[in-house]
């Protein structure tokens, strides 16, 4: 399909980038990798007027130490994420989930920042973000994840907001981690998926973490499922049993590729298996 | 000097490095001075009346040169044609390119926009303002062809196009006390044909020549059929496809959107261009499939066949195209594949439905009738506790009893399914797996193994003319060469078939050098311009090699014969002394007397000095009709892992053995084989056209129309076993379709299998995730009295229970 006419800046800093926000208002839209934007456009569902491209504002992108945190800029790419030996070390549910990501080509394209600001339940960035109390900062505030992903396709970023990187807690490495994801072929979205973290000792889980990919209009945390484990044996019959109450509080969507009924089947299977690889059991 | 025969060498396609570096004319890559821009208004409803249309606002928007309705068109644009009236009787309704009064279905054009670019005009349609009065939609064909039905067609007072029928020996007696009778209802989802590239057309006109560009199959049919359709003489009409990305069936038609190119550029005495968009093309490209098959099978108690009924219902769709009502008809003489019988009864109904018209798509009938008899196999295996390799044994005409008449009545003229078998079972490890499937069902384990079976043959070769005739088909199915001898000794080949991605430019070239024995490289091939190629039927169920690859063969033929007289002349030898080897001509016994075929053609250019009465040129036409089709089979393995809990299908392994008869380019067939298995295994597991309540078509994105790619595709083991086709000197079969008619029921065969144990009989195409997972929990209520999961009936190949009329062995 082809898009409305649009008009499009590219500014060379942050400052710009704002300036050129600001003065459009609710008819400006950022641009990043363009992997989710501009099928909206080709399909005619969204009319922005004037695109603000990031592509370069220098400081929004690569992996930076932080000390307890990594902050990841919004607009490295997923194949530089994939390649950074920091998110190996301190993030790596984030590398895992990010090799799923659509094919070679979109993660050459696709950001970071842009996966997430997009707030689709069905990427697979969201619910990892949200497994990982990631803090989103942005030009004007620091949001936690929990108050991140508003609605479907919403995120609390204003119109004329910057989302500049990621805050990852570095808390997390050492746990056992896995992205467990279903579609129907490889290229394809999740149906459902499951970012799973979870820290043994004594042959028991002492903390989970699971966030839910497709299960809502926004990622979700499957708590039930974290209180069940925690403390219990780390086995796949445990697992198994925890995992009966992934589907609580959900409300998945229907569509081609699965009824809502299917993924709530699905994400009890799912969410047993990746507890059992984030576990090695 | 004796080079390696050029005949069944794995030589790369010349034709890749332009195609795959984009170093070519695509259609939309055809830049003309003035050229504007074409974009069509399309109906957003199933079924409606147009009560009003107001294009004002649009020709005022930037860049719009012009805009017309269907009502602007009315009286030129004519009726797209329909070239197989396939009964006396068969309602054809009216098909105008651009909808006048009434819409019926959602992509249907109602009004084109002609702008300076592209983007303008996709901006002008949004102004166009039309009202429908929306009428009921038809979308059901059990529903469509009920007393008192809504109508898609109201003028015509039904929903049902035809009804064909083929019967031969008694069916009823076939059936009578037969022990064992299976029936079942299959069908054949709708799938759209995804062609890489896109359609596209270019349309110029300069005085009164008119050249159309389109990306088709089929540029000879189509000028032909354009100019009745227009008016326009057929040699004032010079239609050129160019390199062409792919077409699938999609591109033998007649679009509605090439005859309003013509008429755009004829009216407003500029080039125009129209390239469509993925979504767009999902909507209205012509769709494939999509039956509805009602099956009954009689057998003897030890699982010989005694006769097969057939009753399909197949959806034309809204209108019928070019070729729509005849494609289940191609599938009436392969319901019997490979196997004998005595009595056969096929009945099909062409039904009319508000969806986009549906036509010809890879294998065209053949994949529709091979699924439904492979199945068929399967089941009757399964209701009598028999391996399905045995029940096909039982079953299948042995290599002794070629040429053997079908009961479609067909004359099969080669084959040899012991021999494909036996390869294809041993490269399978066929009995190791059964070994694992039985242990993997005594565990219990969630995820089960299924190995799935399909023994199919096809007809190709497309097609005896008096065969057609007889079928009330608009065309012969002859196809015409041409080879030019040039004075330096090189070659052009002018071909009639039309490649859109076959790699002809490489085949037909290895044919010429090889008969003409010439050097590969100096043989060049035309193709696809009326003005060049000025005779031809184009390309299309897998006939090129088997028709127009033998018109080659007989033109080289004759231009050796000729060749073979000047040569003679040049050793001043008797015509009957020469000898012709490798490219050279030589007096019997005189091995140093030696005349190349270049030297004897330039004598000829020169013809200085010619035989008495020699016609001074060695140039050849030759229009080849075959005299039967030809038969291509193979056996096809495939073991699937069946996840019970998720329903995830993985093919493990698949193992394609084909009998093709001889090859001519290894590669090529390699090429072939594997884009076929990957569209047969798509059907089987991705692919379907959704439509919602309303009609409107769901699946308008590569998101929702899923197709495979190489990552979810297993890694094929491919062979083959060379049983020569008797009817062609080349013995060649055709091997474009065979991947995709074989592999579909060898996956849902395979899925099937696994699940055997928990009771399933069946699981709907596209078997999705979800629905093998319905099928395993619905298992128990499928087959009444059985208990679903393994553990409550572990009995490995075993299931059965529906439909046994008697009793079982
Ligand atoms: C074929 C295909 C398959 C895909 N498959 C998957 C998949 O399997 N899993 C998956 O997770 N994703 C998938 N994607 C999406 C991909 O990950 C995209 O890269 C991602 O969703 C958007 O990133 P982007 O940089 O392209 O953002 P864009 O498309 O440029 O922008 C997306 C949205 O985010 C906003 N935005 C972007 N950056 C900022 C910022 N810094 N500040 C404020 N707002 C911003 C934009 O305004 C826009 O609304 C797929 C995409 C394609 C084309």
């Amino acid at each position: 399909m082809i898009p409305g006419a649009f008009d499009y800046v590219r500014p060379s800093s942050l400052e710009g980038a704002l300036t050129a926000l600001r003065a459009a208002g609710d008819d400006g839209k950022v641009i990043a990798g363009g992997q989710s934007l501009l099928p909206l456009l080709r399909l005619r569902l969204a009319y922005p007027e004037i695109l603000v491209d990031l592509g370069s504002v220098p400081e929004l992108s690569g992996v930076r130490d932080e000390g307890s945190s990594l902050l990841v800029g919004a607009m490295t790419t997923h194949y530089d994420v994939l390649r950074d030996p920091l998110i190996h070390q301190h993030a790596p549910l984030v590398a895992a989930a990010t090799a799923t990501v659509a094919d070679p080509a979109v993660r050459h394209r696709g950001t970071f920042g842009g996966s997430l600001a997009h707030a689709d339940p069905a990427g697979d960035l969201p619910a990892v973000a949200l497994a990982m109390d990631a803090v989103f900062v942005t030009s004007s505030r620091e949001i936690p994840a929990s108050e991140f992903f508003s609605d479907y396709l919403t995120s609390a970023l204003e119109p004329d907001e910057v989302l500049l990187g990621v805050r990852l807690p570095k808390s997390y490495a050492g746990w056992g981690f896995h992205y467990e994801k279903f579609h129907r072929t490889a290229q394809a979205w999740a149906i459902v998926g499951v970012a799973c973290l979870v820290q043994r000792s004594n042959g028991e889980i002492s903390a989970a973490r699971i966030g839910l990919t497709n299960m809502g209009s926004t990622p979700i945390r499957a708590s039930a499922v974290e209180q069940a484990v925690t403390g219990g044996a780390a086995n796949r019959e445990a697992f198994r049993a925890a995992a009966e109450s992934a589907a609580e509080g959900t409300s998945p969507p229907s569509d081609l590729h699965g009824s809502a009924e299917y993924r709530r089947h699905l994400v009890t299977v799912l969410t047993a298996r990746a507890l059992s690889k984030a576990a090695s059991v | 000097m004796t080079a390696a025969p050029e005949i069944g060498s794995a030589r790369l396609r010349s034709e890749d490095a332009r195609l795959i570096t984009g170093q070519t004319n695509w259609t939309d890559n055809i830049q003309l001075p003035g050229l504007l821009h074409v974009a069509f208004l399309r109906s957003p409803v199933a079924h409606g009346r147009i009560t009003r249309i107001d294009a004002e606002p649009a020709r005022g928007r930037p860049g719009v040169i012009a805009v017309f309705t269907g009502a602007d068109f009315a009286d030129e644009q004519g009726s797209l044609p329909t070239a197989w009236q396939v009964t006396e009787d068969m309602v054809l309704p009216d098909h105008p390119p651009v909808a006048v009064e009434e819409v019926r279905y959602v992509g249907e054009p109602v009004a084109v926009v002609v702008a300076r670019d592209r983007y303008l005009a996709a901006d002008a349609l949004e102004a166009i303002d039309v009202d429908y009065e929306t009428l009921p939609p038809v979308l059901d064909m059990d529903e469509a062809i009920k007393e008192g039905a809504d109508l898609v067609h109201a003028d015509k007072g039904t929903n049902k196009s035809y009804e064909w029928v083929f019967a031969a020996g008694d069916i009823d007696a076939a059936f009578r006390d037969a022990p064992v009778v299976i029936e079942r209802r299959y069908v054949q989802q709708r799938l759209i044909p995804a062609a890489m590239e896109p359609r596209a057309v270019v349309c110029s006109v300069v005085g009164d020549e008119y050249t159309l560009w389109s990306s088709t199959q089929i540029p000879h049919v189509l000028r032909l059929m354009l100019a009745t359709v227009t008016g326009i003489p057929e040699h004032r009409l010079r239609v050129i496809a160019p390199d062409v990305g792919g077409g699938f069936g999609s591109k033998l038609q007649v679009y509605g959107e090439e005859v309003a190119c013509l008429l755009l550029a004829k009216r407003l005495g500029r080039p125009v261009k129209w390239t469509e968009s993925r979504s767009e093309g999902n909507a209205s490209v012509h769709h494939g499939r999509d039956q509805i098959q009602r099956l009954s099978l009689a057998a003897e108690a030890d699982g010989r066949i005694r006769g097969l009924k057939v009753d399909l219902l197949a959806d034309m769709g809204a209108y019928l195209m070019l070729i729509t009502p005849g494609i289940p008809l191609l599938g009436a003489f392969m319901f019997n594949g490979i196997y004998k019988m005595d009595a056969y009864h096929f009945t099909c109904s062409g039904i009319f439905t508000n969806k986009t018209p549906t036509d010809a798509y890879r294998g065209a009938g053949r994949p529709e009738a091979t699924f439904a008899i492979e199945r068929l196999m399967d089941e009757l295996a399964s209701e009598l506790s028999l391996d399905p390799l045995e029940v096909r044994r039982r079953n299948w005409i042995t290599h002794e009893e070629f040429p053997y008449d079908t009961i479609a009545g067909l004359t099969y003229d080669s084959g040899n399914y012991e021999a494909a078998t036996e390869k294809a079972h041993r490269l399978f490890e066929y009995d190791k797996l059964r070994a694992e499937q039985a242990d993997r069902r005594e565990r219990g384990d969630p995820v089960q193994l299924g190995i799935g079976i399909s023994t199919f043959t096809e007809m190709c070769g497309l097609a005896p003319s008096r065969v057609l005739g007889s079928l009330a088909f608009g065309a012969g199915g002859w196809e015409h060469a041409s080879v030019r001898m040039l004075p330096s000794g090189k070659v052009e080949v002018v071909t009639g078939s039309s490649a859109h991605g076959q790699g002809h430019e490489t085949a037909w070239a290895q044919i010429a050098a090889d008969r003409l024995g010439v050097p590969f490289e100096d043989v060049r091939v035309l193709h696809g311009d009326t003005s060049i190629s000025p005779k031809g039927m184009d390309t299309y169920g897998s006939r090129s090699l088997a028709v127009g690859g033998v018109a080659l063969y007989n033109a080289c033929e004759k231009v050796i014969d000729k060749a073979r007289r000047m040569a003679a002349h040049m050793l001043e030898a008797d015509e009957q002394d020469i000898e012709f080897a490798n490219g050279t001509f030589s007096v019997r016994g005189v091995p140093d007397q030696v005349r190349t075929v270049q030297e004897v053609s330039l004598a000829t250019f020169l013809a200085h000095d010619l035989p008495e009465g020699f016609e001074p040129s060695l140039d050849s036409d030759a229009t080849h009709d075959p005299a039967n089709f030809s038969f291509p089979h193979g056996t096809h393995l495939c073991a699937a892992e069946v996840d019970t809990e998720t329903g995830f299908v993985k093919l493990r392994s698949y193992v394609a053995v084909d009998d093709i008869g001889k090859v001519v380019n290894p590669l090529i067939v390699e090429g072939q084989v594997h884009g076929g298995l990957a569209q047969g295994i798509a059907q089987a597991l991705y692919e379907e056209a959704v439509y919602d309540a309303d009609g409107n078509l769901t699946t308008t994105t590569m998101a929702d129309y899923l197709l495979p790619a190489a990552t979810d595709l297993p890694t094929f083991t491919t062979d083959r076993t060379e049983t020569p086709a008797t009817t062609n000197p080349l013995g060649v079969k055709g091997v474009g379709e065979a991947g995709t008619i074989a592999s579909t029921p060898a996956v849902v065969n395979a899925i099937v299998d696994a699940l055997r144990p928990y009771g399933v009989a069946d699981v709907p195409m596209p078997c999705t995730p979800e629905r093998v997972w319905r099928a395993c929990r619905a298992g128990g209520a499928q087959e009444a009295g059985r208990a679903g999961g393994p553990e409550h009936s572990p009995r490995p190949g075993a299931g059965g229970g529906l439909g046994s009329a008697g009793g079982e062995a």
